[in-house]
């Protein structure tokens, strides 16, 4: 028997959701699948496009890859859009040919609205959907330096967020009186204006656009109905979607009044053989525009093609939760209050710019809607009150106050019914992961990749983490914390251990507290804990053999063997003198020569007999090491600031060099990097470094706990408008209080994110010294500032220590016979074999 | 017929770093010898060459035991090797080369093949 075809027709996130449910299904086998795509690009992470913008290529945001489709056993043909449905023939056509179906399955998705203004058809006007429009968008900033966003919704303020991060002056221009109108209300609108605005952002509301012209300082000119004008050099609309439905509308399908492809619970279509899943359906007159109720559907669907009776979608919550700019916000249920008889609670602290509103049932007894504005870390709870019903305590408003205002109920992971949903994007309620963890799951990891919870948007991570621990330790598993074999301690036991009894050896703790030899696990860990400790050089003769082979020698190992150098140059500020310095030793040691993206200079190729030789020289010029191997600070780097920068409004640099001077040398769980910018334009980056600084007119912010690299995070604000002298002490309790607690190799970011109670519980040890340790902190730090001393200078002063820098220590010169060299590019690199 | 071996110094007490390795040349090539106090023997020596990656590193690696047994961490990508037999304990499949090593006095001794007699006897 030949199998029937099924057609999916679009190929985003929704329709690629589809095809995974349903070729894991039974009926799978019974058909050829056939999709086909409008884009060039396979489905990709919509809700995360703005990162494109910020290093994430279409690779990292592809959903899937064209080797999982082939392996299916699904045609994928992108690049082709379809052009005309003949129902009765059955039959879709694309300009290179014609389809026949037996099941058609419409995931088209959405259109942006663009408002009908004269002029909008201009090529500096774009729309916010595709990596095309982002690639177009990307190509106006070039020599641009503003740009506009029309429309102030959420993805509006995404759009605003993606035109700062190309560099250009954002605005966002918004027909309502307040930001997001859908989801907040008057005073939360006014606290997201004002957070965003002080990002830079500037917003402008109650304004409609009557026509686009010529711009006199910029290409084009906005005019508005109430005779006000912006000048701009691109404009981006985000007025809303409209479901894209053309196709259903052509032949002949019900659509709905202002678009939609009317659909019933299974997910069809007026024609039983045609089915409509996410932005392009229509269902009890609603379309839903977020990804959770889109993957519900086309879960739904998977089931009702299975002949699956009870299938059903039944409607969706429509919460959010997102940061935008940086800015927590929170819309939950019924966020206007205008279920008949519904009060209010709300808390406004416009000084620490928190908003909470509560919208609670006429009998005081549920959470009908909430939402908050400045900080989301209520939303869980609230969140579940309100989809589970549960019933609200005697005193509600507890629940949005600040803790210690008589206590916050918290609602713990045993409160939550079986039923309560914990990931939406993916559907998994509690009951889901006590059924893996009954099958035998016993870790975070494995429940997640038993449910896929947490692996959409991501939101419900500390929930997940929460509701698996808590199940785990009722059932009386113990999660071990054991570093290695050696020491059944976690790293921060093994901190307190060697700081409170004083110990100053390996072998001191591991005879009193562990058992063996130790490992590579144990050693550098220890090593790390000691040097942060008590600040011995790290080749004195107990801690040598505790070390990696980079801190052993100080130098980075490559592949073949040899070492990269890597000198501090403080804030990334160097003289001509000793650049020329750096010039010719690399030339007299034919060291391959790069720079580094932390604004130095790193040097290839040294083997380890020349490494002290090398160094001599370097010190003698004036240079310190770099630390560039070690779980140490890295380099601080800086933009000009306002010695130099029109714009600057603080010395950066001169900040930079004073930070990287005083946290040089501190040994750490992982490596810690810092940036200083000179003004809000952030040209060094600051906000993705484990400690970020960005000058304001009146002293610096400080962020926190950023990261780049392989998972990159955000860094968190922390505290605003520090002087120079509040700033070191902040950074030297955060640091200090990082290496303390930190797990082994765990970077500031992981470790805030498994911190509990996050950024508030560290914003209250840190800036309100809520456990009374702050002044040993500071005091703690500035003894390693002041024992600091050069690993290198100490080493090749002492003959002892210069004795290990020899490659084989009974023929001097013998050289590595693997070390072969070829030329590239002018320059020296290895032969890439192995053995 | 066992291949004909010889014993030669290569180092002295002094060049050992305790808990640790050095790296000496021998007609065999390079060779790591480690020094590890709190065993009996405290000296081990194998092939200095890391197999997975071809370089002359081992001797710059980690020590320790597991499991009870003493091993080195490759300094590059981490693999350990048992330092009395050179199995790789990741990959069993992989075994570096071994020598025996000796205390002669102050001079560490170690057994490698004789080139110059398996020459003369070829």
């Amino acid at each position: 028997m030949s199998k029937k075809t099924l057609i999916v027709i679009g190929n985003g996130m929704v329709g690629h959701h589809f095809l995974e449910q349903f070729v894991a299904s039974p009926e799978a086998a019974e058909y050829e699948i056939l999709v086909f795509g409008e884009e060039k690009q396979l489905a990709y992470d919509r809700v995360h496009l703005s990162e494109y913008f910020t290093g994430s290529t279409h690779a990292d945001l592809a959903m899937g890859t064209a080797d999982w489709y082939t392996g299916q056993g699904i045609k994928l043909q992108l690049n082709e859009p379809v052009t005309a449905l003949e129902r009765d023939q059955r039959m879709v056509t694309t300009p290179k040919g014609n389809y026949g179906y037996d099941e058609l399955v419409l995931a088209t998705g959405s259109f942006p609205f663009v408002p009908p203004i004269e002029g909008r058809e201009h090529p500096h006007c774009f729309v916010y959907r595709t990596l095309d429009d982002l690639d177009a968008i990307r190509a106006s900033a070039q020599d641009g330096k503003s740009g506009v966003v029309v429309g102030g919704g959420l993805l509006g303020l995404e759009a605003a967020n993606a035109l700062r991060s190309l560099g250009l002056q954002a605005h966002v221009v918004e027909f309502a009186p307040r930001l997001m109108p859908v989801q907040l209300d008057t005073d939360g609108g006014a606290l997201l204006r004002h957070k965003i605005e002080e990002l830079g952002v500037q917003v402008h509301t109650e304004k409609a656009t009557t026509d686009i012209v010529e711009g006199e300082n910029a290409r084009l000119r906005m005019n508005f109905n109430d005779g006000s004008h912006l000048e701009t050099d691109l404009i981006v609309f985000s007025a809303g979607i409209r479901p894209q439905d053309a196709l259903a509308r052509a032949s002949g399908l019900e659509v709905g009044e202002r678009g939609g492809i009317v659909v019933n619970d299974q997910c069809t279509t007026s024609d039983p053989h045609i089915h409509a899943i996410g932005e392009c359906a229509l269902w009890d007159q609603r379309i839903f525009g977020l990804v959770a109720p889109g993957y519900t559907m086309a879960r739904t669907l998977a089931s009702v093609l299975n002949s699956d009776r009870n299938a059903a979608f039944t409607g969706a919550d429509m919460s959010t939760k997102l940061k935008l700019l940086g800015v927590d916000v929170g819309s939950i249920g019924d966020a206007h209050g205008q279920t008949p008889g519904a009060r209010n609670i709300r808390f406004n602290d416009e000084q620490a710019g928190h908003y909470r509103r509560m919208v609670i049932s006429a009998d005081g007894k549920t959470l009908l809607g909430a939402i908050l504005v400045g900080d989301n870390s209520h939303y869980d709870t609230l969140l579940q009150y309100a989809l589970n019903g549960i019933a609200l305590p005697s005193n509600p408003e507890t629940l949005i106050l600040p803790e210690g205002q008589g206590g916050a109920p918290t609602l713990g992971p045993d409160a939550l019914p079986e039923t309560a949903s914990i990931c939406s994007c993916h559907n998994v309620t509690k009951g889901d992961i006590c059924g893996v963890i009954d099958a035998g799951c016993s870790d975070l990891a494995g429940v997640k990749a038993e449910t896929k919870a947490s692996t959409g948007c991501g939101g419900c991570t500390a929930l997940l983490k929460n509701v698996v621990d808590n199940e785990l330790e009722k059932r009386g598993v113990a999660v071990s914390k054991d570093l290695c074999e050696h020491f059944p301690y976690s790293r921060q036991d093994l901190f307190h251990l060697v700081k409170v009894n004083g110990i100053r050896t390996f072998r001191t703790l591991i005879s009193q507290h562990g058992k063996g030899q130790g490992c590579d696990i144990c050693k550098p860990v220890v090593g790390s804990i000691l040097a942060t400790c008590w600040n011995e050089h790290i080749l004195a003769t107990d801690h040598v053999p505790l070390q990696d082979t980079n801190d052993t020698f100080m130098a980075n190992m490559q592949k073949n063997g040899t070492y990269s150098i890597v000198p501090r140059i403080p804030g990334g500020e160097i003289t001509p003198d000793k650049l020329i310095v750096l010039g010719e030793v690399a030339k007299e040691y034919d060291l391959y020569t790069k720079i580094t993206g932390g604004q130095r200079v790193d040097l290839f190729g040294a083997t380890l007999s020349e490494l002290p030789e090398i160094w001599e020289k370097l010190i003698a010029a004036g240079f310190e090491t770099g630390h560039a191997y070690g779980k140490s600070l890295r380099t601080v780097k800086s933009c000009v600031g306002s010695t130099w920068c029109r714009y600057g409004v603080q010395d950066s640099v001169g900040m930079a060099i004073h930070l990287e001077n005083r946290y040089k040398g501190l040994r750490a769980p992982h490596k810690v990097k810092m940036a200083v910018s000179g003004c809000t334009r952030e040209c060094a980056e600051a906000q993705s470094k484990d400690f970020g600084v960005i000058a304001t007119e009146n002293g610096w912010n400080l962020y926190v706990c950023g990261n780049g690299g392989m998972r990159p995070r955000h860094a968190d604000l922390f505290a605003t408008d520090l002087s120079d002298e509040e700033l070191i002490r902040t950074i030297d309790r955060v640091v200090m209080f990082y290496v303390r607690t930190a797990d082994r190799l765990q970077r500031t970011s992981v470790w805030m994110e498994n911190l509990e109670g996050g950024l508030d519980y560290l914003k209250k040890v840190i800036l309100e010294d809520s456990l009374g340790i702050c002044a040993e902190l500071e005091e703690h730090m500035n003894g390693i500032a002041d024992t600091y001393q050069c690993e290198w200078k100490t080493a090749v002063e002492d003959p002892e220590k210069r004795k290990r820098f020899r490659e084989f220590v009974n023929l001097p010169e013998q050289k590595d016979p693997v070390q072969q060299w070829t030329t590239e590019r002018g320059q020296r690199r290895p032969v890439l074999e192995s053995a | 017929m066992k291949a004909r071996t010889c014993w030669n110094a290569v180092c002295t007490v002094e060049d050992l770093v305790p808990e640790s390795g050095i790296a000496v040349w021998t007609e065999d090539g390079p060779v790591a010898v480690f020094y590890l106090p709190h065993r009996l023997p405290a000296l081990f020596a194998i092939s200095h060459t890391d197999p997975f990656s071809g370089a002359n590193v081992l001797a710059r690696g980690i020590t320790g035991d597991l499991k009870g047994e003493p091993v080195v961490a490759s300094p590059l990508y981490k693999q350990h090797f048992n330092l009395i037999t050179g199995v790789c304990l990741e990959d069993d499949s992989v075994r570096v080369k071994t020598y025996a090593v000796l205390l002669d006095g102050n001079r560490i001794v170690l057994e490698t093949a004789d080139k110059q007699r398996e020459a003369v006897a070829a």
